[in-house]
């Protein structure tokens, strides 16, 4: 039943995103792992790894969007749960450091021997199995978003309150992640890894693995949400979106949903933050930055809020832009991306995917929503 | 609870609820059998809407008891609950789905489960095909079916609206002000739809139209400053001197 129903779930364009995101698990690490150097079609391992990246960030904007752009959940903390799914992902790779690490204490990780610890803390066990520490990757933030949810959501906390108090919660974890005795070594986070399932995470089959793994999660995260997005859930959620206390007094009971959907994109977050460590190598509290989470509002802002395929290709190019503008006017990025939301904000309410609608299709739809939502995006941001 | 609630659909008595010191409702009591349309008149402030608010569960009133179908304690639901009971409501300003389809719109507010997992799951089945046709042949929008609701004249929203409420099958309706904004042959058929829909089910119409009253033919019940000042027919309210005070005195 589940398998049809998702199959189902894809339109056509649904369909041309997954086809692009399977042939580009295939193509990108072929052209790093088989074409030689000096070709044109050559792909180095530091373009590899950096658009394995960004397609972890677009698993986050997927995720964002889901409750965003469908529920109308303006999440200004969804790092919060990326950042979780990261720590939990670096903890299996610390683990799988063993011995190997400068005091060659073959459980602790380097940074507990430093602080004089003598035994592995109690949530540490389990991470050396790579089973537990994937289920964890997914269970950790949708256990946390479900309870922040349930709270939430049951004493109808909405709109700019709701946004504000998630970006409490990630600033909250970002200052608890920076103590030394919360036992995530601090400041400088997890790094050094060395392997990740026996592979050694340095090598280039290793980093084509990742990108691959990262392809194929956003084709799937992409399929799942449109099978949500797509069913009479989705369009309760939509309903919620528009009219909430109507939906209400139609007898639905509005918390459940929200919190379904809320605690499904955590989830979808906290697994793209895994692909993410291993990607670039270390996790420390900065991911839990508050402007973290806002800057993932804005990719789904430009590239089109609700609309599944906007937010993949809003994270792509604004991070795409980033990595450019950060080389060669470092002073000048914030800037930039402050102006690229006000102009989104005022004339592309739908982002990149409704600018796409209405200039080469033609069809331009008829949506009202999105201006209201994105001035509250301004005014929390 | 309590025995003289027995038989009556709807059953307030003594209910009071305050804002801010601001006596909205005041020691409210009133009694609607199964079967029975009612209108509700008032001028602005005297309670009516807050009234809705308590019976759908929206407002918890202070004191006093809200009964349904002579026994279930309203007080006591949320709204969802009380819409599964059987209450559905009508709006004021026409509220719909404005992003869904007109279909759409009566598909969501058709009976059924209501669960999040039942609705992630959930696949039309013709019966719920049939149903949706014939209520869209009601509210005559069968040709708009695939429609934004946003593109909808504000008519066309207050029929959407009034089908959508239909879709679920209530057996109590309350309705806020209907013929609101509609052109007096709106407003024309509107009234004989709402009579064809009390022939089935009981309505509450809150309203300010006294044509619109009239052309409904039912029992009326003032409020004023929260409580009930007159009720019966609409020509017996309409010569109670203190109706007339209320309305035009001051």
């Amino acid at each position: 039943m589940i398998t049809t129903f998702l199959i189902d779930s894809l339109d056509r364009r649904g369909r041309v995103v997954v086809a692009l995101l399977v042939a580009l698990a295939l193509l990108v690490p072929a052209g790093n792992l088989l074409v030689p150097e000096g070709s044109a079609f050559h792909v180095s391992t530091y373009q590899l790894t950096l658009c394995g990246k960004y397609l972890t960030y677009a698993l986050l904007a997927l995720s964002v969007d889901l409750v965003w752009g469908y529920c109308g959940i303006l999440s200004l903390g969804h790092g919060a749960f990326f950042a979780l799914g990261g720590y939990a992902m670096g903890m299996y790779l610390m683990r799988q450091i063993g011995s190997r690490g400068v005091y060659a204490d073959p459980v602790l990780p380097d940074f507990m021997v430093f602080l004089n610890w003598k035994e592995l803390p109690w949530f540490w066990q389990g991470f050396d199995m790579a089973w537990y520490a994937f289920l964890m990757v997914a269970l950790v933030p949708g256990v946390l978003a479900f309870l922040f949810g349930w709270l939430s959501f049951r004493s109808r906390v909405t709109g700019v309150y709701l946004s504000i108090i998630t970006q409490a919660l990630t600033y909250a974890l970002l200052l608890a992640f920076f103590r030394n005795d919360m036992g995530f070594g601090g400041n400088n986070g997890l790094t050094d890894f060395k392997d990740i399932l026996g592979f050694p995470i340095q090598a280039p089959g290793t980093r084509a693995a990742l990108f691959s793994a990262s392809a194929l999660m956003l084709a799937l995260g992409f399929v799942v949400a449109s099978a949500v997005v797509r069913s009479k859930l989705g369009k309760v959620l939509i309903a919620i979106r528009d009219a909430e206390s109507r939906t209400r007094f139609i007898g639905y009971r509005v918390e459940h949903y929200k919190l379904f959907v809320w605690t499904l994109s955590a989830a979808m977050a906290g697994i793209a933050g895994a692909l993410y460590v291993p990607q670039v190598g270390i996790i420390n509290p900065s991911e839990f930055d508050p402007a973290a989470s806002i800057e993932a509002v804005i990719w789904v802002a430009v590239g089109g809020r609700g609309t599944l395929v906007g937010p993949l290709i809003g994270a792509v190019a604004v991070n795409f832009g980033k990595t450019w503008f950060t080389g060669v006017l470092p002073e000048v990025w914030l800037y930039a991306l402050g102006a690229l939301f006000v102009v989104v904000t005022l004339f592309l309410p739908r982002g990149i995917v409704g600018l796409w609608e209405t200039v080469v299709t033609g069809r331009s739809k008829p949506a009202k929503e999105p201006d209201e939502a994105g001035e509250k995006a301004g005014e929390a941001a | 609870m309590t025995g003289k609630a027995e038989g009556s659909l709807l059953y307030l008595d003594d209910v009071s609820v305050s804002f801010d010191g601001f006596r909205a409702i005041n020691r409210l009591s009133l009694v609607l059998e199964p079967g029975e349309m009612r209108a509700i008149i008032g001028p602005n402030g005297a309670g009516k809407t807050t009234m809705m608010d308590i019976i759908t569960g929206k407002t918890r009133p202070d004191t006093g008891d809200v009964l349904f179908d002579g026994s279930v304690d309203l007080t006591r639901l949320d709204e969802a609950a009380i819409a599964n009971l059987g209450i559905g409501r009508k709006f004021q300003k026409p509220t719909v789905f404005e992003s869904h389809s007109v279909e759409d719109n009566i598909a969501l507010a058709l009976k059924g489960r209501r669960g999040a997992l039942a609705a992630l799951f959930h696949r039309r089945s013709a019966a719920e095909q049939g149903r949706i046709d014939a209520l869209l042949a009601t509210i005559r929008l069968s040709d708009k079916r695939d429609l934004l609701a946003a593109r909808l004249s504000h008519g066309q929203k207050q029929w959407l609206e009034i089908g959508m409420l239909l879709a679920q099958e209530p057996r109590l309706l309350l309705v806020d002000e209907p013929a609101a904004g509609m052109t007096d042959a709106e407003t024309a058929e509107t009234a004989i739809l709402l009579k064809e829909i009390a022939k089935t089910q009981s309505v509450v119409v809150v309203e300010h139209d006294m044509t619109f009253v009239r052309a409904l033919g039912v029992k009326v019940t003032v409020l004023h400053e929260g409580s009930v000042l007159a009720e019966g027919s609409l020509d017996a309210v309409s010569a109670n001197p203190k109706v007339i005070e209320v309305y035009l005195g001051r």
